[in-house]
């Protein structure tokens, strides 16, 4: 529960006299995702720490960067809400700081929405040491750009994230999963499909011949769903290992070490939600996808290489994403297109003029 | 165009707009292009018709080489361009510039396409916001954001003000709604913000151009989400007889896990002044009204609205009741949707603030509203969005009487600054334009403003692209901060100070 502004500022002021840049770290839970950054210094943010406010009726919760993700869901959980974007905890102390710097989001992303969605404000230290205030802790804000939602996946490339406000909600009051044994590509059909209908879904996942459904709401919108939807509903103590374990990754299938040492890279395919199945002929290896987000989001190990997955991907208009370090000098994240590029580094240039924070982690040369 | 009014055009012109018009004309045909002043005097305002100029010139293109065109020709002449969808917008944001030209989207209002099975509409910056529900209706499918302007304002206007509706508490605002932007930067290049899938590489631009306020590039074609459309929807009617307990039950019912599709609160000037217009049976005793909605499906609404209605009795709620009915439902909201005219009717004119605030200082602000109406000599009604806090006080007053309008803009800046020391913001949904240029001085310090200069440059380096707006400069604030002194801030200010 302390303030470390005054010593951050320091720290970065003191950064870019000496074109020292800074790599800024959290918990450290991340530090594979993203190229690797070109820093002698690193800046700590985990003394950073607390909730600032919180008041449930507003469903609003300020905290410090350095704030462990337990630490504010288990305050959450207190008042019976949650962080609806449901991020990964890689490791137990990960922090608020780095979730909203990466904004990966968990298995809810398209029914609930994703970090970005439910990010209201935050202060940010720029390159030149100033505090900088955007958004705020109300739901409705478009006073001035939003300098939030950018700061938000920018992967600590133009400031320090100090302080964030997010929306938060209510833990719906019922939940059930249920299990259908359905191929990939009906299961993508069948997914979609319920997606237009007013079903509360809240999560969908296939591997291996079985597509898994959340549902999440009210109790009668639950049971109603369960009755119209059939398949066999799971019980709760093996739906909730499901789910932390798709959230957190831990699961089998991102760990394989199998793959791993076979020369394999992990992918992360993010694709509108109706394109075809990804097959082993588009990419090499791609059997034995695991397919989350309703078919936005397809995981698969290849061997193949950068440029082949990213074309691929590219084509069924998504992006691909590398997910592990098995390449290195292979960069983390697609390239935009030049004239955005420009963009980004304008940005760069505005924000951290100096080029203190986190070099090379978004994009090589940013 | 005839020869003797280009004669009379090119003669009455600056040099440098002659040339520009000659080469619009190049790119545009002669139809496309207006500069009369009877043709361009429809354009000299937007919603906010207390400010009023005329362009140059008004483009109207029919695609996007066009409008690439356009841009590319203003570039070179260093004419600044101020994008407009339907005009709606309130807070000036598309109120043309002397020395610019203004392009209209209106001719851009194709609906390219709508994919029931990815629930994705594809559609040209023109179309109005209902045609898009309208066109998804056949697959019980709609766009959610719903602001009351809906009839009329365009999906260009919406992203560029992030626009949001009654049911943007629970469906979220255009930002939460929008998936991919295609758009054209001021030097013409073409650039696509997001993909059809849920993210982009790189940082998120989607998510600063969706609010930008025509000032990053100009829209050319957005990609929203559809989502199905709840088979059920009831709303509650609950008076109460103290302002307080009306802004207590609004957390309330948030507190107790309930998420309302809509939770709308009229003060009791409103309620009257409503009652008058649309005879919907309001209770024109009670102090505050609020319009509490559940949707889905039947059972899940059975279920929220007891829930609710039980949070609304404990919250000291003097009498309840639930539509039984769609018509009934329909005529509970019909005041609610026509508050804008209702003032309209009560008053020559009516001044639309739009603050937010933490929804705990609902009660505070409107009591401090109502000290600065005596202090005004202005009557204030408020209908608002309770459920996100967002403030619409519709400030009358007649537009006839200068001091009167002078008066009005004070009070609404002083609201506006209220909801800034209430820990709110000066503008939930309509924009900053030109209007709120001033109370942005109050809510941010000059090196986050400075911090907003270099995003507009970011996309737009030769700042033509609707430039005075949104972000007032070191000097304007200045002047501001001088002007308030002079306004009675502080104490005994007619007397001289030495
Ligand atoms: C009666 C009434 C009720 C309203 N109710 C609501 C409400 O409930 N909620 C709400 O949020 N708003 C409301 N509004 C405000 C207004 O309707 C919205 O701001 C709307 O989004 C504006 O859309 P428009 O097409 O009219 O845009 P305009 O007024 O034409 O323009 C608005 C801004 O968008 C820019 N712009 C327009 N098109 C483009 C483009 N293609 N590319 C780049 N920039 C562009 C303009 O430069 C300008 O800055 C209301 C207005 C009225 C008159």
């Amino acid at each position: 529960m302390t303030d470390l502004t005054n010593d951050f500022v320091a720290q970065i002021r003191d950064a870019a006299a000496a074109k020292a840049p800074l790599n800024i770290e959290g918990a450290g839970s991340k530090r594979w995702y993203g190229n690797p950054v070109v820093a002698q210094r690193s800046l700590a943010t985990a003394g950073h720490s607390g909730i600032v406010d919180y008041d449930p009726a507003e469903l609003v919760l300020t905290a410090r960067c350095g704030s462990t993700l337990a630490d504010i869901e288990s305050a959450l959980a207190e008042r019976g809400q949650m962080l609806p974007f449901e991020p990964p905890r890689y490791a137990p102390e990960s922090t608020l700081g780095g979730a909203i710097a990466t904004a990966l989001s968990g298995p809810g992303r398209p029914f609930v929405g994703g970090v970005r969605d439910f990010v209201l404000g935050m202060h940010v230290i720029d390159g030149k040491g100033d505090v900088l205030k955007f958004g705020g802790q109300v739901m409705k804000n478009v006073a001035g750009y939003d300098v939030s939602r950018l700061m938000t996946g920018s992967m600590g490339i133009l400031g320090l994230i100090s302080q964030v406000s997010l929306k938060v909600l209510p833990v719906p009051v019922a939940t059930a999963t249920l299990r259908f044994e359905l191929s990939e590509a009906e299961a993508i059909r069948r997914v979609n499909e319920w997606s237009g209908k007013p079903l509360p879904l809240s999560a969908s996942v296939w591997e291996k011949g079985i597509l898994h459904i959340r549902l999440s709401g009210a109790r009668a919108a639950v049971d109603s769903a369960v009755e119209q939807m059939g398949g066999a509903l799971l019980d709760v103590s093996s739906a909730d290992a499901l789910w932390n374990e798709l959230r957190d990754q831990t699961r089998h299938f991102f760990r394989d070490a199998e793959r791993m040492n076979g020369g394999q890279t992990l992918w992360r395919l993010s694709l509108p939600a109706i394109a075809p199945v990804v097959t082993a002929s588009q990419i090499p290896d791609a059997d034995g996808q695991l397919i989350e987000w309703g078919g936005s989001q397809r995981w698969l190990w290849s061997a193949a290489s950068g440029d082949a997955i990213r074309d691929a991907a590219r084509q069924m208009g998504g992006h691909a994403v590398r997910f592990n370090n098995q390449h290195s000098g292979v960069e983390t994240f697609a390239q935009p297109s030049a004239a955005l590029m420009a963009i980004h580094r304008r940005l760069k240039q505005t924000f951290d003029p100096h080029g203190v924070f986190n070099p090379g982690r978004l994009y090589q040369g940013l | 165009m005839r020869q003797d009014e280009t004669y009379n055009f090119f003669m009455n012109q600056p040099p440098k707009s002659s040339a520009l018009i000659e080469s619009l004309l190049k790119v545009l045909p002669a139809a496309n292009l207006l500069w009369h002043k009877e043709d361009t005097a429809p354009y000299e305002c937007d919603g906010l018709a207390a400010y009023r100029t005329l362009p140059i010139a008004v483009a109207l293109p029919e695609n996007e080489a066009q409008v690439q065109a356009i841009l590319k020709a203003c570039n070179q002449f260093g004419v600044p361009v101020v994008p407009r969808g339907a005009g709606t917008g309130l807070s000036g944001g598309a109120m043309p510039m002397a020395e610019g030209i203004v392009l209209s989207t209106a001719k851009l209002n194709e609906i390219l396409e709508i994919d029931p099975l990815s629930r994705r509409a594809v559609l040209q910056p023109g179309v109005r916001n209902l045609a898009i529900s309208d066109a998804a209706a056949p697959y019980n499918l709609y766009y959610a954001p719903d602001p009351s302007s809906q009839i009329a304002c365009s999906i260009g206007g919406n992203v560029a003000e992030n626009s949001g509706g009654v049911h943007c508490l629970k469906y979220g605002l255009t930002v939460n709604n929008v998936i991919k932007v295609r758009a054209v930067l001021m030097d013409g290049e073409i650039v696509e913000f997001g993909t059809e899938a849920l993210d982009a590489p790189g940082l998120d631009l989607l998510g600063i151009m969706i609010g930008s306020e025509g000032m990053l590039a100009v829209v050319t074609e957005v990609t929203v989400r559809l989502i199905p459309k709840p088979p059920a929807a009831r709303v509650i009617m609950a008076s109460f007889d103290d302002m307080t307990k009306a802004g207590n039950a609004v957390a309330d019912v948030i507190a107790a896990g309930l998420i309302p599709a809509g939770l709308e609160m009229m003060d009791k000037p409103a309620t009257r002044a409503v009652e008058e217009f649309v005879h919907a049976g309001y209770d024109l005793n009670a102090e505050a009204i609020l319009l509490c909605e559940s949707d889905g499906t039947a059972e899940e609404v059975e279920e929220e609205i007891e829930r609710m209605s039980a949070v609304l009795r404990q919250s000291g709620a003097t009498r309840i009741q639930v539509s039984e009915s769609e018509a009934e439902r329909m005529r509970f909201w019909s005041g609610r949707k026509n508050a804008f005219p209702a003032a309209g009717r009560i008053s020559p004119d009516y001044y639309c603030m739009d603050g937010t605030i933490p929804k705990k200082h609902i009660a505070t602000l409107l009591n401090q509203i109502a000290e600065m109406e005596g202090r005004y000599g202005l009557r204030c009604m408020n209908v608002f969005h309770a459920g996100d806090g967002n403030m619409h006080p519709l400030i009358l007053f007649d537009g006839s009487d200068e001091d009167q309008w002078h008066r009005a803009e004070d009070f609404g800046n002083e609201i506006l600054e209220a909801c800034v020391a209430l820990g709110g913001t000066v503008t939930g949904e309509h924009g900053v334009g030109i209007e709120k240029i001033n109370t942005m001085c109050v809510q941010f310090d000059e090196k986050e403003r400075d911090a907003f200069f270099g995003v507009k440059a970011a996309f737009d380096p030769a700042k033509l692209l609707n430039p005075d707006k949104v972000i007032p400069t070191l000097h304007r604030c200045a002047e501001y901060g001088r002007m308030h002194v002079h306004r009675g801030r502080i104490p005994h200010a007619d007397l001289p100070r030495f």
